[in-house]
């Protein structure tokens, strides 16, 4: 029950609220009986009172005894409720003088102002009495005379009954009323919960922001909280970005003199061999200095989606001056940048930086997972309102692997062992372009190699 | 005489246990099957077409029809325990304190549920006919006088003309006669003018019956100037449209008898008697009522017409006039009003 409780603050709310309106449908039930069959029973009581009254008030003292003299009216008004059987009986002087003689007395004895009740079972069936006793002079001698008029009670079962019924009714009809309104309550109670449930889940995977906007006091200490740990892991975040940004650019910065050292020494020296080493020690510096750079350009994007600076730009210009910044890169290689831009500016509004670091990206990919001689083409068009970048190449392909695995965070391809990378290249490119409301596909061609996609909307 | 010798050869032949309380006629309606026994205070000439009617839509039941007076017909109930299926009765009082002493079975269906609510008394005591309680007066003897409409009108005829009228009014012994005991009683009920008429009818020698018939027969006879308190449906079936004999309903009050019935506690073939009585509310047995029998059947519109009606209600004040000692007290101060010797 505790587990079953403990899975839904909703269903416990309702439960409880139906559970309540249960116990107070059924205390309705019984109060409006009970209330209903005193009422009944007082109005039935008082009419069965007056009638044997209206009988005691007609005793008169003669000379031969006591003179009865029942009125029509006091038989007659106890049919005027209900169809039930009537019985009678009066006693003077303790001898029946008309009436039914097995009518039971009152058992506590009657009294002489009002009425006495009581209820008895008479010729199998359940009777009212009332009984009331009066003193009549005859010969100036007090005699006792007792009058005692007995009614059944289907009438009022009946009555009762009847009642029961719609205060049954009424008992399920306020139980109904309830358990919608618990329905609703329970709705309305948790509504600023799934709100703030649904509000913090929409967030994309950068949005750090503090929860703002009105929350219930009840709220308040989880959204304080909330916030505290957002601004906790924002304050982490930037400081493993600036450490990232300080170490890479620590490593970069000793790898530019060592590859600047190095290629001074390729000059000086002819010997066949020293120059091989050397090439290749240049390689590696050049590796490592661009997994440094991912790094750090990463780190940049990470912080800059969630502090973008939005500018206008043109899309061609950035793309031309990636391409030719690239270029020695790809001639080292032996590979072939082709790049069609077309005649009109392309503007976009977006982080420059950010769609840089993108672009550059994209092309150092094609660059490095290229064969030497191969051909890499930069495509900048336009297609139903949104900026398409494609980056072809005739390299290794995917092999098999989908755009989505490709982008994740130090994800890389299953045949990219030789070659030095990071795994943060694609991830960059996707983050940039989510962050900027466009799109990244990555497809293999069907000539061979890989073709990236970006598409960002227009300004 | 022949009826009572063939009733008491029936007796002989078929069996029938000795009863105590007097029987006025005995009739077998044979039938195929079960045997329905009826006990009532209506005449079997007045019933036959009814139970003709019933055995054709029943042809498996043979009926027996006991008539008694009211008194008997109580009697045998109430003291003797004699075994019917179904009670008639036009005495109401008499009907209601066996209901009400627990003699009557309870009986339901459609057609007793159809009842208007005055019609009946818990589900034991239906009425089945509505009868006016009229006065019927000789044209003739009324010659040179306008008839009375209401009781205060009576009163100042017969005041005004003593020598016309007197030993020439009738009415029922309610000594004898049980209907004329309820007429009576209900009478005082409604007004205080029938004690100031008894006492103009009493200075008149008025001539006491024990039954309507009797007093239409003496009316029609010149024997009879008039006649306080007799059944209009009998009246309205053997004095002509257009005749001597006129049927008056009293514009100050006419009392409105309810025949009713009963199953009894007692009875062998409860459901026959339940049988017998839905057919008397059934539209067939309304219509034989009416045409046949010569009796007014339940009809509410007919009473909503009518304003000067006013039913003897069903109700326990019935049970009032049935207490000897009240009885007694009445019947003394009606014979001090009435019987001038």
């Amino acid at each position: 029950m505790t587990g079953f409780f403990a899975q839904s603050i909703r269903r416990r709310l309702i439960l409880q609220l139906l559970v309540v309106a249960a116990l107070l449908s059924v205390l309705l039930y019984f109060s409006i009986r009970s209330v209903a069959d005193d009422a009944v029973e007082t109005s039935a009581d008082s009419i069965l009172g007056a009638a044997t009254m209206a009988i005691a008030d007609q005793l008169r003292g003669a000379d031969e005894g006591v003179e009865v003299d029942i009125p029509y009216s006091a038989f007659s008004m106890l049919g005027s409720i209900s169809q039930d059987r009537v019985f009678y009986r009066i006693v003077v002087g303790g001898q029946t003088i008309t009436g039914y003689p097995d009518l039971p007395n009152p058992p506590q004895g009657a009294s002489l102002l009002s009425p006495v009740f009581y209820s008895t079972l008479f010729r199998d069936t359940h009777v009212r009495i009332a009984a009331v006793e009066r003193a009549v002079l005859v010969e100036r001698a007090s005699v006792p005379v007792l009058v005692m008029v007995a009614q059944t009670r289907q009438g009022q079962a009946a009555i009762v009954a009847t009642m029961a019924n719609r205060a049954a009714a009424l008992g399920l009809g306020f139980f109904a009323v309830a358990a919608v309104l618990s329905l609703l309550t329970a709705s309305s109670v948790l509504r600023p919960l799934r709100r703030l449930a649904g509000a913090v889940g929409r967030r994309g995977p950068q949005d750090l922001r503090a929860v703002t906007g009105s929350t219930p006091a009840e709220l308040a200490p989880f959204v304080l909280a909330l916030n505290g740990f957002i601004s906790r892991l924002r304050g982490a975040l930037s400081r493993t970005e600036t450490f990232i940004t300080e170490a890479a650019h620590h490593i970069r910065t000793p790898l530019a003199t060592v590859r600047a050292q190095a290629e001074i020494a390729l000059r000086q020296t002819d010997d066949a061999e020293t120059r091989a080493t050397l090439h290749k020690m240049i390689r590696a510096v050049e590796d490592s200095s661009r997994s440094a750079s991912q790094l750090l350009d990463h780190a940049t994007v990470v912080y800059r989606t969630d502090q973008r600076d939005e500018a206008a730009l043109d899309l061609g210009l950035l793309t031309r001056d990636i391409a030719r910044r690239l270029e020695p890169t790809a001639e080292i290689r032996d590979l072939t940048l082709g790049l069609t831009l077309p005649e009109t500016p392309v503007e976009i509004k977006g982080d420059p930086l950010l769609i840089e670091s993108a672009l550059r990206n994209l092309v150092d990919n094609a660059i490095k997972y290229s064969l030497a001689d191969g051909r890499i083409d930069i495509a900048l068009t336009v297609v139903d309102g949104r900026a398409e970048i494609t980056v072809a190449d005739t390299g290794r392909g995917l092999s098999g692997a989908t755009a989505q695995e490709l982008t994740e965070r130090f994800r890389r391809g299953v045949n990219v062992a030789d070659v030095v990378g990071s795994g943060l290249g694609l991830t960059i490119v996707a983050e940039v372009a989510a962050a900027h409301g466009g799109r990244f596909a990555l497809t293999e061609n069907t000539g061979g190699g890989a073709c990236a996609r970006i598409s960002l909307p227009l300004r | 005489m022949r009826t009572y010798l063939i009733t008491l050869a029936l007796i002989f032949m078929l069996g029938v246990p000795a009863v105590a309380f007097e029987i006025e006629e005995d009739r077998l309606f044979p039938g195929a099957g079960q045997e329905l026994r009826i006990l009532s205070t209506t005449d079997t000439v007045i019933f036959s077409p009814l139970i003709e009617g019933f055995q054709k839509t029943r042809p498996d039941l043979a009926v027996r029809y006991t008539v008694a007076s009211s008194q008997e017909v109580f009697r045998a109930i109430y003291d003797e325990g004699a075994q019917f299926d179904l009670v008639i009765s036009s005495a109401m009082d008499l009907q209601m304190k066996l209901a009400n002493d627990g003699f009557a079975a309870s009986f339901s269906s459609a057609a007793t549920q159809a009842l208007p609510r005055w019609a009946f008394w818990r589900d034991q005591l239906y009425a089945f006919t509505q009868e006016p309680v009229v006065m019927i007066a000789s044209r003739h003897a009324f010659e040179g006088l306008v008839m009375p409409r209401t009781r205060q009108d009576l009163i100042r005829v017969l005041r005004d003309n003593p020598d016309r009228f007197r030993g020439r009014i009738g009415t029922y012994d309610p000594q004898v006669s049980g209907a004329g005991y309820l007429f009576a009683t209900q009478d005082t009920r409604q007004s205080d003018t029938f004690w100031r008429l008894a006492e103009v009818m009493g200075a008149l020698a008025p001539r006491l019956y024990a039954s309507t018939g009797t007093m239409i027969d003496q009316l029609r006879d010149g024997d009879l100037a008039l006649a306080y308190n007799v059944l209009g449906s009998y009246a309205n079936a053997r004095l002509p449209e257009g005749g001597d004999g006129v049927v008056v309903e009293l514009e100050d009050f006419t009392l409105t008898l309810l025949r009713t019935a009963l199953v009894p506690q007692n009875a062998a073939n409860p459901k026959l008697g339940g049988a017998f009585l839905d057919y008397l509310l059934s539209g067939e047995g309304r219509r034989l009522i009416r045409d046949e029998a010569g009796l007014p059947p339940i009809d509410e519109s007919a009473l909503a017409a009518g304003q000067h009606l006013r039913p003897i209600r069903l109700d326990p004040g019935l049970l009032v006039f049935a207490d000897p000692l009240k009885r007694q007290r009445f019947l003394r101060e009606w014979s001090g009003a009435l019987i001038h010797p």
